[in-house]
């Protein structure tokens, strides 16, 4: 299975997109999503972010906004359940929900919201008390996301693990349970669940970010990383990307294998 | 307690690609020939669409230095290629008609000029209602001028031409677009070239469903292992979803196999060698049968006999093995 990029962009945590979310000025919005669309990306994320007043009515129109200028598939991504669904709605391809975590009552919020629509899930390996740091508890946690997926009937490839890293400058030994984590978690099923990283919080407020990104999605596609949310506009990330993913024998290697990975 | 048969899902298909025109699409054939459409490995036909593997027969513009075995069969016609090209489809089942102009080389005394060759493609479509391929001479630079009059003479019949290579491939590309005909490139048993070109072509604007590749495949004897794992390698590539490995493959198992010193030696080559007439015809036959288990989507055959042999083989292998 190739690698799947989900965009980072469309997030109103960025000042561009807070700001056009406010107003409901859908410019900045269809900006991002053609140029992310452009650079090779398989999903844009969209989060409405602190600045909405309303986030269901702003989700729905991100949502719409964005299908006016591209059919890129969506990655609905919220806390706030009613949001998602409100933007599950009016997608008109299949769409990630972004994200639960394994605690039951959520679970049974998002995944018959899932099956209904359709949608995969984003699963994060934690609970109520917060992120755990070894890759045993994480994949205890996996497992219960996947039990999960069997109780409801969603198929188990469209379940995308996340063991969510931390910033290397504040919990610099998460990042090796994590990698274990992506290796242990292809054995929970047959077929094997997806796994997905928030890859740029790996070097949140470190010196050379981009080096720190690139370097750990390598790593991290090696332990059995299938998807990440990321800059896709951010060169040399999506040229590394390509190339792991062509050292491991997913796509035939030609002499233009960063373009045609981009192309996919 | 009943058997639960394992099947294999794939995403991706081959790209398939129609050869010729009927006088409804702009052309003149009587029929058109679909190549490609696959969604599963070769004859395995319980894990989703195996295409009918389409039988090419070869003519060549000037008389074949081929073996005398041939002769009974076409040296009535094999110094007119309109006659030749009648005969293969009337009489030995061509579904189509492939014609090389090796009398086009300039390394060859009184060389052909495009004109006489497009002049003969004109008059092959006139008197033939097969789909129809042209390869030219091999010298590219003299190809660029013969196919490019080809291109013109042939419009709107919505034939094949070739060779594009990897140093050569533009003006084809360029011809074929004009004519709105399909692109035959070849890489040199390399897979990775063989994607890299089918990149470039795209690039070039000619669309997906115009290109056709030739491996080069080796004939029985000669690699023919290699050639069969960069097939099987590229139809898995298209299964499982590489746009750039979905193409249709020509095999050209004719010339392959006749190239083989197994299928010209005299009876008397040794013990157990047997008659050359059948040696050959079954070297040849061999070769186009394993080639077609690789996922070769239409073979070129030369021998009136294999052709009929491989026919038979296709019919056997086309019956649906369904669970």
């Amino acid at each position: 299975m190739a690698f799947e990029m989900i965009g980072e962009r469309i997030n109103g945590m960025f000042k561009d997109i807070g700001e056009a979310v406010a107003k409901f000025d859908p410019k900045p919005i269809q900006e991002w999503a053609i140029k992310q669309t452009e650079a090779g990306a398989h999903w844009l994320d969209v989060n409405v972010g602190p600045t909405a007043t309303d986030r269901v009515k702003a989700m729905r129109w991100m949502v719409e906004v964005i299908q006016e200028v591209c059919d890129t598939p969506l990655c609905l991504d919220s806390t706030n359940y009613d949001a998602i669904e409100a933007g599950l709605e009016v997608c008109k391809k299949p769409a990630l929900i972004n994200s639960c975590p394994a605690e039951r009552p959520k679970i049974e919020r998002v995944f018959p919201m899932a099956k209904k629509y359709g949608a995969g899930i984003i699963c994060l390996t934690m609970d109520k008390s917060g992120i755990p740091k070894s890759a045993d508890q994480r994949i205890a946690f996996a497992m219960e996301l996947v039990a999960a997926a069997d109780e409801f009937g969603i198929p188990y490839d469209m379940i995308y693990i996340d063991p969510l890293i931390l910033p290397c400058n504040v919990a610099q030994d998460h990042a090796p349970e994590v990698l274990e984590t992506l290796r242990q978690v292809k054995t929970l099923s047959d077929p094997p669940p997806k796994t997905t990283l928030g890859l740029s919080n790996v070097s949140q407020n470190c010196a050379n970010r981009p080096l720190i990104n690139r370097t750990y999605a390598v790593m991290a596609i090696t332990c059995g990383l299938d998807s990440a949310i990321i800059d896709v506009c951010d060169d040399d990330l999506v040229e590394a990307i390509a190339t792991a993913d062509m050292l491991l024998n997913r796509s035939i290697y030609c002499d233009s294998w960063v373009k045609v990975f981009r192309q996919r | 307690m009943p058997v639960e048969i394992f099947k294999e899902k794939y995403t991706g298909k081959v790209q398939e690609v129609v050869l010729g025109a009927t006088k409804e699409e702009g052309g003149t054939r009587a029929y058109t020939v679909k190549l490609g459409g696959s969604s599963a490995l070769p004859f395995l036909q319980f894990e989703g669409e195996s295409a009918r593997p389409v039988i090419a027969m070869e003519v060549w513009d000037i008389k074949p230095n081929w073996h005398e075995c041939f002769e009974p069969y076409i040296g009535d016609v094999w110094e007119d290629p309109v006659a030749w090209a009648q005969k293969l489809e009337q009489e030995y089942g061509a579904e189509v008609i492939y014609l090389t102009l090796k009398g086009a080389d300039p390394e060859r005394e009184n060389p052909k000029s495009a004109d006489d060759c497009a002049k003969l493609v004109k008059k092959i479509l006139e008197n033939t209602k097969a789909p129809l391929m042209v390869e030219g001479c091999g010298n590219y630079e003299k190809d660029n001028e013969v196919l490019q009059a080809v291109a013109e003479a042939a419009a709107g019949e919505n034939i094949a031409l070739g060779m594009a290579e990897k140093d050569n491939y533009r003006s084809i590309a360029a011809a074929c677009m004009m004519g709105k005909h399909c692109i035959i490139a070849r890489s040199p048993v390399d897979i990775n070239i063989m994607k890299q070109l089918n990149i470039m072509i795209l690039d070039m604007g000619v669309p997906a469903d115009k290109i056709i590749n030739d491996p080069l495949a080796s004939g029985l004897g000669y690699g023919i292992e290699y050639s069969y794992s960069i097939m099987e390698r590229a139809r898995y590539g298209a299964l499982v979803g590489d746009k750039m490995m979905a193409f249709p493959i020509v095999c050209l198992a004719g010339q392959e196999a006749w190239r083989a010193k197994e299928a010209v030696a005299p009876d008397d080559a040794g013990p157990g060698w047997g008659d050359q007439k059948t040696r050959g015809i079954m070297w040849e036959a061999m070769t186009a049968a394993a080639l077609i288990q690789g996922g070769a989507d239409i073979v070129l055959l030369r021998h009136p006999e294999a052709a009929k042999l491989i026919k038979e083989h296709i019919e056997d292998l086309m019956v649906p093995n369904t669970y």
